[in-house]
């Protein structure tokens, strides 16, 4: 495929001021519009050429979309506050360690400065067949690259998946649906909130999308409820380099403990689906039992029940295995 | 689609300049193909080396994923704002000493992250210093001399607060 790299396709920049007025614009323009954020995931796509939006409708200069602020039970976060923020904020690092934990493994300083939450949930799959253009499910063709027999898939899903194979990307989406965060959802007409646990989407759910948002949707506040401040926290990422990479198995996991004993727990993991994954049978597991390293070998065994690995991502299924063991064993 | 030239105002390096620009130019391309700033580098073009880093109000910042026209009413210091009537920037002079530096080509988007360090401490641990820097890359020299050039331009302005001799 020629693909000239250098210059992107002009489009026309609108710099709403009120959601409002987003929404205006997002209706207006229907599919033609694109939602810029951060910038990270969008200019990519732009500058690839691949995506070619009419209208980009940036949010940047929307002040009711940033901050954080303390709600009764919780905290609400604008969708546009970017990760600096939330790495600093005083009660994200003493109340929701695990999200500012997760927030600081993304990329790098310049990118945490830019980069927004709702940005880093909203992100598209890294897939390299689907972001280099190739035609395949999830860009509306009728092929998957990744898993055919000589591709190169060692960064691919081993579980969730439903002919497409690609990865969920974002560091915070599985610390989100830990802390058991709610997603405000504005669309032109009514409102919806979102577990974040439904927010994220399979390729069975719609191939073409990772999350819920569809044309004309705005993500405009992620809520973290008081019900898990505290908690115990374990958050772990590995990937191939020391930093600046995108993970390739990674834990977030949220435990409510008397002593060694756990009385509750929200474990997700990504990088191993096309979304982040819950693992409601190991929850079901640990919950009520005192931690002994017996209890974190079975979760670890546990958590990979149904996996299935493609040409070159195997060694995902014991790197998945020993974070949630690790998880589980951080109680004892 | 036709791209419009729209006039966008930056504020750079403490001049307030005014460039027509098709509107979905970034703030990079507006610094080199509008303003002639060519201090800041077009490397991947995607947010993902470092080498475009200018400081948008204090931060260090990605300039060719940013919007141009969303540096409106921000203040802009690109690699050609860090020296001043004086000299150079102590930055600039260790880069220099040490031999910081091979081709150059990231070097601009370090100095701007490595500025903004500074502005926060002036003794930055090695660890501090490689973190302010994890988002520039260099293909080049590897980074020890790097840090080691941020670590003595560090020094060097505490003996110069020390000997009330800072004006920068």
């Amino acid at each position: 495929m020629a693909i000239i790299r250098d210059m992107i396709p002009a489009f026309e920049l609108f710099q709403p001021t009120t959601v409002e007025d987003a929404l205006v614009l997002l209706a207006e323009h229907g599919q033609g519009a694109w939602v810029l954020a951060g910038g990270l995931d969008s200019y990519d796509w732009f500058k690839d050429r691949i995506k070619r939006p009419e209208a980009v409708i940036d949010l940047g200069g929307i002040d009711e979309l940033t901050g954080i602020s303390d709600a009764q039970d919780g905290l609400e976060i604008g969708a546009m506050t970017t990760l600096t923020e939330i790495v600093r904020h005083e009660r994200v690092r003493s109340e929701y360690t695990l999200l500012a934990d997760a927030a600081e493994h993304v990329a790098t300083p310049q990118i945490r400065n830019q980069g927004t939450l709702g940005g880093n949930i909203s992100q598209d799959t890294r897939c390299w067949y689907y972001r280099s253009g190739w035609p395949c499910y999830r860009a509306g063709g009728n092929t998957c690259y990744a898993a055919a027999p000589q591709a190169m898939n060692r960064e691919h899903a081993i579980m969730g998946t439903s002919r497409c194979v690609a990865v969920s990307p974002s560091d915070t989406a599985h610390a989100l649906v830990a802390l058991d965060a709610k997603m405000i959802v504005r669309g032109r007409r009514s409102s919806n909130v979102y577990d974040a646990e439904d927010f994220f989407i399979g390729p069975a759910t719609d191939i073409t999308r990772m999350t819920v948002l569809e044309s004309g949707d705005l993500l405009t506040q992620i809520n973290i409820p008081g019900e898990w401040a505290n908690a115990h926290f374990y958050y772990e990422k590995v990937r191939d380099r020391g930093s600046w990479d995108f993970q390739l198995v990674s834990v977030a996991a949220a435990f409510k403990t008397s002593g060694n004993t756990i009385d509750d727990a929200r474990i997700v993991v990504n990088g191993v689906a096309p979304f982040p994954v819950r693992l409601d049978a190991v929850e079901r597991l640990v919950r009520g039992t005192s931690v002994d390293e017996a209890v974190a070998i079975e979760a670890g065994e546990i958590a990979i029940q149904g996996s299935h690995a493609l040409k070159y991502n195997e060694y995902k299924q014991p790197m998945m295995s020993n974070l949630v063991r690790r998880a589980v064993r951080s109680v004892a | 689609m036709p791209a419009v030239t729209q006039i966008v105002r930056l504020t750079v390096n403490g001049d307030l300049r005014e460039v027509g620009v098709p509107m979905h130019f970034t703030l990079l391309e507006a610094l080199r193909y509008g303003l002639g700033l060519t201090g800041s580098k077009q490397g991947c073009d995607k947010g993902d080396c470092g080498a475009c880093t200018v400081i948008l109000d204090g931060r260090p910042t990605l300039s060719c994923i940013t919007p141009v026209f969303e540096a409106e009413g921000h203040a802009i210091v690109t690699v050609e704002g860090l020296a001043d009537v004086e000299g150079p920037h102590p930055l600039q002079d260790a880069f220099d000493l040490h031999g910081a530096a091979q081709c150059g080509f990231c070097t601009p988007g370090i100095l701007c992250s490595a500025a903004v360090l500074l502005e926060k401490t002036t003794s930055p641990s090695r660890t501090e210093i490689k973190e302010a820097l994890s988002g520039n890359l260099c293909r080049c020299t590897g980074y020890s001399k790097i840090y080691d050039a941020v670590a003595s331009a560090g020094q060097r302005l505490q003996v110069e607060a020390q000997l009330g001799e800072s004006g920068r």
